[in-house]
């Protein structure tokens, strides 16, 4: 074995490891991505060798919630993808505001940014106080900074930049409290949102929803992952009921779900039950000059 | 030299569009993989595969999600993302945190791209106004790969170019039109094998 061999068998070991002694499974986690999330925590806590992790995830649960934290955060914006969030609102909402009620999961929150972009959406469109949002993480510590609605003052103007280019009708800052160099999202803003921890590998569907927002979160998963996630939101999903993915994320090559039809197609917007209603295409063909 | 590369990664950033254009449209139809990171900003629309294909050989698209990597073609990378190579040679792409201020980066790719073909790797540093590749370059040449930075005094912008050499002892250190000639060669040596 080389250098490389052996270090590719070690994360294997560290996988098991995380999964016998915590029951988290990694092992359908795409692995360029793991072996770079795990290179910069053996150099950021100075550990030599990849397999000196398993001694300290075994006895020492702190360290794995810290290490939880390096595998698993996504960085995430408010309003990334000004795109997307513009057509849930002039396209997704509208169908939703038919419903006297509405249920939304929010897979893999993670610090929340993009929940309260959402519940701001909502907000504006007059639709809040008939929402219910799930938001849910496997990562307990991320769905704690969630809850708490805190943000940097720093990402202010790219997320305020991000609104504008998504249709925001307000100023962005009236949703927060400004203090020292932070933002934190208003008190009101909160109370539909329900956080709470889920696995997606493991875990079941719990509620049938009208709208599932899961974006750039299975890009980390291999295809057989992938493909029982999509499943697992096909269960979730009401008739007519929306999937919104993240814009570099495909579904149809997976041949998951037969009830799953592409409705938007640049911002991978899926529909349950109902092929293209609004007969839209958005191909992009290379036009040859 | 071995004759046996299977894949090649290129990284740029400014002045990245005449290079490319200088390199990839004189490539065989039949050329190895070619993977590649041109730094752009997330909002801007990425019409470089599009404008590539019109004057190469090679198939060239945006890089997809999943995607098998295939000889023939170029893929090019997509604002906002970086991009990983997987082990079975599928692409996958992730969005942690930038690298060099970049999203994607060249050092996640070529780190990975390092991981995923070993020594049969090919790994090209053009010009650019930022560190990022220097890293990912190193990786290449550490896993037995091979090394080509574009001469930093023929390169638009030298600094991506000069850091690279400055970090690695690189096999070759070549202009635009070295660099081609070189691919076309190899490509004519390997298909004598």
């Amino acid at each position: 074995m080389n250098n490389a061999e052996i270090e590719k068998a070690e994360i294997e070991l560290v996988l098991q490891a995380i999964k016998a002694r915590y029951g988290w499974n990694f092992i359908h986690y795409k692995r360029s991505s793991l072996h770079r999330s795990i290179r910069r925590i053996i150099s950021k806590y100075n550990i030599e060798h990849i397999s000196d992790l398993i001694t300290m995830i075994m006895w020492n649960e702190e360290f794995m919630n810290t290490l939880l934290c390096d595998l698993s955060i996504p960085v995430s914006d408010m309003f990334r993808d000004p795109d997307f969030f513009s057509v849930l609102r002039y396209d997704v909402i509208p169908v939703l505001k038919t419903y006297p009620f509405i249920k939304i999961w929010h897979a893999g929150c993670a610090s929340g940014e993009e929940v309260y972009s959402l519940a701001i959406l909502l907000a504006e469109e007059n639709l809040y106080d008939r929402s219910r949002i799930y938001a849910t993480d496997i990562n307990n510590n991320a769905l704690e900074k969630a809850r708490e609605g805190i943000f940097p003052m720093s990402k202010f103007s790219s997320y305020e930049n991000n609104y504008r280019h998504s249709g925001g009708k307000e100023k962005l800052l009236n949703y927060f409290i400004s203090k020292y160099d932070a933002i934190i999202i208003n008190a009101n803003l909160k109370k539909n949102i329900f956080f709470f921890d889920h696995n997606l590998s493991s875990d079941q569907s719990f509620a049938e929803m009208n709208l599932i927002l899961c974006r750039n979160v299975i890009i980390y998963f291999d295809q057989t992952l992938q493909k029982k996630v999509i499943n697992l939101f096909d269960e979730s999903l009401c008739y007519g009921g929306f999937l919104c993915l993240g814009m570099k994320e495909s579904i149809d090559f997976l041949k998951a779900s037969r009830d799953l039809y592409l409705w938007k197609k640049k911002e991978k917007i899926y529909r349950k039950g109902i092929p293209d209603v609004q007969g839209e295409k958005h191909d992009f063909t290379i036009q040859q000059t | 030299m071995k004759h046996n590369y299977e894949a090649v990664v290129i990284g740029t950033s400014s002045g990245g569009l005449a290079a490319l254009s200088a390199i990839i449209p004189s490539l065989p139809k039949d050329f190895m993989p070619v993977i590649i990171i041109q730094h752009m900003s997330e909002d801007t629309e990425n019409y470089l595969p599009i404008y590539l294909q019109t004057i190469s050989k090679m198939h060239v698209k945006e890089a997809e999600l999943n995607e098998k990597i295939v000889s023939g073609t170029v893929y090019i990378s997509v604002p906002g993302y970086h991009i990983l190579i997987e082990p079975d040679h599928t692409i996958a792409f992730s969005i942690d945190e930038k690298v060099h201020f970049a999203r994607p980066s060249i050092d996640v790719l070529f780190e990975s791209a390092a991981d995923a073909y070993q020594d049969k790797l090919i790994g090209i540093i053009l010009t650019g106004a930022n560190a990022d590749g220097s890293t990912g370059l190193k990786s290449i040449k550490e896993a037995g790969g091979l090394t080509i930075v574009q001469d930093p005094t023929s390169a638009e912008a030298a600094y991506m170019p000069q850091a690279a050499i400055d970090a690695t002892t690189v096999d070759y250190i070549l202009t635009l039109p070295q660099i081609r000639d070189f691919l076309i060669g190899l490509s004519e040596m390997q298909k004598d094998l």
